[in-house]
């Protein structure tokens, strides 16, 4: 027991005096995380809204696709990227691998899916009235479904949410084509396991402590978003 | 809808301006886990990043990952610890200028009550050999690495080919083998810099030292720009340089944990 509250003490100091390598963990995990889900969330979204609106062939085939791209292992998604932008890949000559941009790719791969299913499933349970309605006041086909998602905001907050929440606390992704630099690729999840890899106990659970809290606070202020 | 969408790219813009100012050149090192975990290159790539307006991006991984990621290219310097596979690398025309940076050497790590009885031995194969006997626990990094192949070298001299249940090939870097061997109350084969690094978590004792066969030697190899045309020659002709340079050395001797030095260079 002495053990953990010793960690936690010094993880508390950590946090507190702003330790250097903390922070630019906690930096490189939002920002990236950030970009991606906005990628994804102008992807995934508008992909979601097509299928719940949309009467096609093959419609029933592409949700079961979306449902199982949700299940995506993430070292699966870290081990394909990494082959197409390794040096020898075919994306090799863009010298993205190990950089920031990488990361960011394989968490908009991570999050479309959940994004475009948590979106397919607000569409299909608006008020299905909203966009004939819209329609027979003179918007367009566009201009209605962009009305139906405003209706439908908590849903779609909802999706982004959900996104964010997998690419901030996913690690195969960032180890895998980050390659964990300090300063440069190293989010807070790459390193926790460095950190539990070197022993380093305290560390380790200072960025846990920081993980959760910025999920908090993300969850707090989309909450505040939600009661305008 | 609209004012979040606002929202999120006004925080989008926000993250990338104040996105710390990019160093004017990045250069890929892939080294080992022990140089890395040890602490050694925190303090000897600050001065030679500072003097030359550059970042040194550090890919740790075992040497075996290393040296593939030197293959296809991705890292333009490697800074590691196996001959034999360094010879291989630049006999495929993958790599240039290797130079002896540094060395340290292996031990043979065991709990303290010593249940293979190898404790002050002198030959690393004998021990093993012992340790086979007996079946006694003993945890293998299973990685590749340089220290993994350096293992294998020795169970070879022993003569046997180690499996079983009491063989944990456990597939993880260094330090977390340390870790492993310690809960496991096992022996393992670790270099000497990290088992020090580890020393204050683990209460594991060095067994086996002084084999000649133990010793670990750490080259720098710059990736062959000949195959790899976006290699940047000038910076890593520089960190090759500095590396071996006397500023460079003194750094490595002077690099202690507890009082202890870790690195050797060449003299």
């Amino acid at each position: 027991m002495d053990y953990l509250l010793t960690s936690l003490g010094a993880a508390l100091s950590m946090i507190i005096n702003l330790n250097h390598d903390v922070e630019s963990a906690v930096w490189t995990s939002l920002y990236t995380s950030l970009v991606a889900i906005v990628i994804a969330a102008l992807i995934g979204i508008p992909i979601g809204a097509a299928i719940a609106l949309g009467r096609f062939p093959g419609r029933r085939l592409l949700t079961t696709l979306l449902n199982t791209l949700m299940a995506l292992p993430t070292v699966v998604v870290g081990l394909v990227l990494f082959g197409l932008f390794s040096r020898q890949g075919p994306l090799g000559p863009l010298g993205l691998l190990f950089t920031p941009w990488a990361m960011i790719v394989g968490q908009v791969v991570l999050a479309t899916p959940i994004v475009a299913n948590y979106a397919l499933a607000a569409v299909a349970g608006a008020d299905p009235r909203i966009l004939p309605t819209a329609m027979t006041l003179g918007a367009g086909r566009l201009r209605g479904t962009w009305l139906l998602i405003q209706e439908i905001r908590f849903g779609m907050m909802a999706a982004i949410v959900a996104g964010f929440g997998r690419v901030i606390s996913e690690v195969g992704v960032a180890m895998m084509l980050g390659g964990n630099i300090r300063g440069t690729t190293r989010t807070m999840t790459t390193a926790i396991a460095l950190e539990t890899s070197k022993g380093e106990f305290a560390f380790g659970l200072a960025l846990g402590l920081v993980l959760m809290s910025v999920a908090l606070i993300i969850n707090l202020f989309l909450n505040l978003l939600q009661e305008d | 809808m609209l004012p979040m969408i606002r929202l999120t790219l006004a925080l989008f813009f926000i993250a990338i301006l104040t996105q710390p100012a990019l160093a004017s050149e990045h250069l890929r090192l892939a080294t080992t886990t022990s140089t890395e975990n040890s602490g050694l290159l925190a303090a000897l790539l600050p001065p030679f990043e500072a003097a030359n307006d550059c970042k040194i991006d550090v890919i740790a991984v075992g040497t075996g990952k290393a040296i593939k990621l030197g293959e296809t290219g991705d890292v333009d310097v490697l800074l590691v610890h196996s001959r034999a596979a360094e010879e291989n690398f630049l006999a495929a025309g993958f790599g240039v200028d290797r130079r002896d940076v540094m060395y340290n050497d292996f031990v043979i790590l065991g709990p303290g009550v010593d249940p293979a009885g190898i404790a002050g031995s002198k030959d690393a194969a004998v021990a093993l050999k012992k340790i086979f006997d007996k079946g006694v626990t003993f945890v293998s990094r299973g990685d590749d690495s340089g220290t993994n192949k350096k293992e294998k070298e020795i169970w070879q001299a022993a003569g046997v080919t180690p499996s079983g249940a009491w063989y944990l090939e456990a597939g993880r870097g260094m330090g977390e083998v340390i870790t492993m061997a310690t809960e496991r109350q096992g022996y393992t084969l670790s270099d000497r810099a990290t088992y020090h690094a580890y020393a204050s978590k683990s209460n594991l004792k060095i067994a086996v030292e002084g084999d000649a066969g133990l010793f670990n030697p750490y080259g720098v190899i710059m990736v062959n720009p000949a195959k790899h045309p976006h290699v940047k020659v000038e910076l890593v002709k520089k960190f090759i340089d500095f590396l071996t340079s006397a500023e460079g050395q003194s750094l490595i001797t002077a690099f202690k944990i507890n009082g202890k030095q870790l690195f050797y260079v060449a003299k």
